[in-house]
């Protein structure tokens, strides 16, 4: 679609505490690893995933949830 | 605090539930004063207190609060938890009592046990315990009291099999939250089970079993941990995860009971049960009262909290703020609510709120469904409840 924006999402492993909120919010986009931390899985999403990406940003209790634009 | 000469005249903490499913009322005067306002403790200190949902989040997630317990402003909600600052009880306080890089560290030793995939699978045992424990109370009938015959003991069967504590000693962690919140019996309890769980921990090193603890003595035995450190990680699991949990599932029963427009839509549309866990979360928040202390000057609208200050965030409070959900006070389980506060917010947000909200659903689910003509034995009114940090009910007789 013309003029549609591509999202990168970012996940700071260093501030995560493991609460899993953006993983029960988005988990085509976030996942855990094996030490409890954020992994984001797609390196870009479409437009469609910004409520979702809005709400794993905002329910994340260490701020460690994160996207930017591009396009 | 700048102002000590007027804290005779302000309201006074803690504040008792009227009501078994709504906070205390006077929250809401609390509120409308202001989002964050000035209290008294019971021991005349002034402190604010925090109701508002944004303020919660914002003051919650800001670098500049400390949990440091040993601060002389440090807030105690409840008269017990000054005895905690006894030299007999140097196991407490890690994680929910120590600020980064401690905490951190701390939060990354035991974060891996508590990964969703993880949660996941425990699900089939915690579905097995529940029927089990339906099947007593079936077979006992016709009047059972579901916080001794259900909630208690699922919660703690759930607990000592993830953990790796004999379900037969559970004697040393069931009721200890309210012996904690007794002045008189606090410090021995507490130095009960630190003994009890060094015992055992000492005795999975040369005996290992399958539970997180478990894993944790691999830790131990590698090198990557203290002793000493992981009796205060078992202590602090232990603590945290059976009252809570037990008396949110019960006061759920109540609730439901008591609100039957709302039972039978999760009986007539079971795929609504996770939504509901999460509406019922929000509207009981059993857990209030977290303590912080600012480390810096905060300013948040018009208001300065200074560094120093302590803070008793009211989070059963945030989770009616008519700012952010829309008729609060009402029970709705077809409402979608991710963002209450009863696991709190910020860095110390509950490392095992996901197997909580398993547990509930599961135990809720498994109840209902088995026994869906369920109701109170006694009027609601005559039900025994216990005041307090925690908040739950002593007694919950049933039949059906």
């Amino acid at each position: 679609m013309s003029g549609a924006k591509t999202l990168l999402p970012s996940g700071d492993a260093t501030r995560c505490v493991g609460a899993g909120q953006c993983v029960r919010t988005a988990p085509d986009v976030f996942d855990q690893d094996d030490g409890g931390t954020v992994v984001v899985l797609v390196a870009e999403v479409d437009e469609s995933h910004r409520a979702l990406l809005d709400e794993a940003a905002y329910l994340c209790p260490a701020s460690a949830i994160a996207f930017t634009e591009r396009g | 605090m700048n102002d000590e000469n007027g804290a005779g005249d302000l309201p006074e903490l803690p504040m008792t539930r009227e009501c078994p499913y709504h906070p205390p009322a006077a929250y809401e005067d609390l509120r409308a004063i202001g989002p964050v306002t000035r209290v008294r403790q019971f021991d005349g200190r002034p402190v604010w207190a925090v109701t508002g949902h944004l303020e919660t989040r914002e003051l919650l997630s800001s670098p500049h609060m400390s949990v440091d317990r040993f601060h002389p402003n440090f807030p105690m909600p409840i008269p017990a938890l000054t005895q905690l600052q006894s030299s007999r009880t140097p196991a407490i306080g890690a994680l929910i009592r120590t600020d980064p890089p401690e905490h951190t560290r701390q939060r990354r030793d035991i974060l891996p046990s508590f990964t969703l995939k993880k949660i996941g699978v425990l699900r089939p045992r915690i579905e097995q315990i529940c029927a089990d424990r339906l099947d007593a109370i079936t077979a006992k009938g016709p009047v059972v009291d579901l916080v001794e015959e259900y909630t208690k003991p699922a919660v703690a069967m759930v607990l000592s099999q993830l953990l790796g504590v004999p379900f037969a000693d559970r004697e040393y962690f069931e009721d200890l939250t309210y012996r904690r919140f007794d002045p008189a019996q606090v410090v021995d309890a507490l130095a009960d089970l630190t003994d009890y769980l060094s015992r055992l921990l000492r005795a999975k090193e040369t005996d290992p079993g399958d539970g997180l603890l478990d894993d944790l003595v691999g830790k131990v035995l590698a090198g990557e941990l203290e002793r000493d450190e992981l009796v205060k990680y078992a202590l602090v699991l232990v603590i945290a995860g059976q009252e809570t949990t037990a008396n949110t599932i019960a006061l759920s029963v109540l609730t439901l009971l008591e609100h039957p427009d709302q039972l039978a839509l999760l009986l007539d549309d079971p795929s609504l049960w996770p939504n509901a866990v999460e509406e019922l979360l929000r509207f009981l928040a059993i857990t209030g009262g977290l303590s912080r202390v600012a480390t810096a000057d905060i300013q948040l609208g018009d208001l300065t909290i200074a560094d120093g200050d302590g803070l008793i965030f009211l989070n059963p409070g945030a989770n009616r703020d008519e700012a952010q959900f829309e008729r609060p006070n009402e029970l709705d389980v077809r409402r979608t609510v991710r963002n209450h506060l009863t696991f709190g917010f910020g860095i110390h947000q509950c490392i095992g709120q996901n197997l909580a909200r398993v547990e509930v659903e599961i135990a809720l689910r498994a109840l209902f469904t088995r026994i869906p003509t369920l109701r109170l034995a006694v009027p609601m009114e005559q039900i025994a409840v216990r005041q307090g940090l925690v908040f739950g009910l002593a007694e919950l007789p049933v039949t059906w």
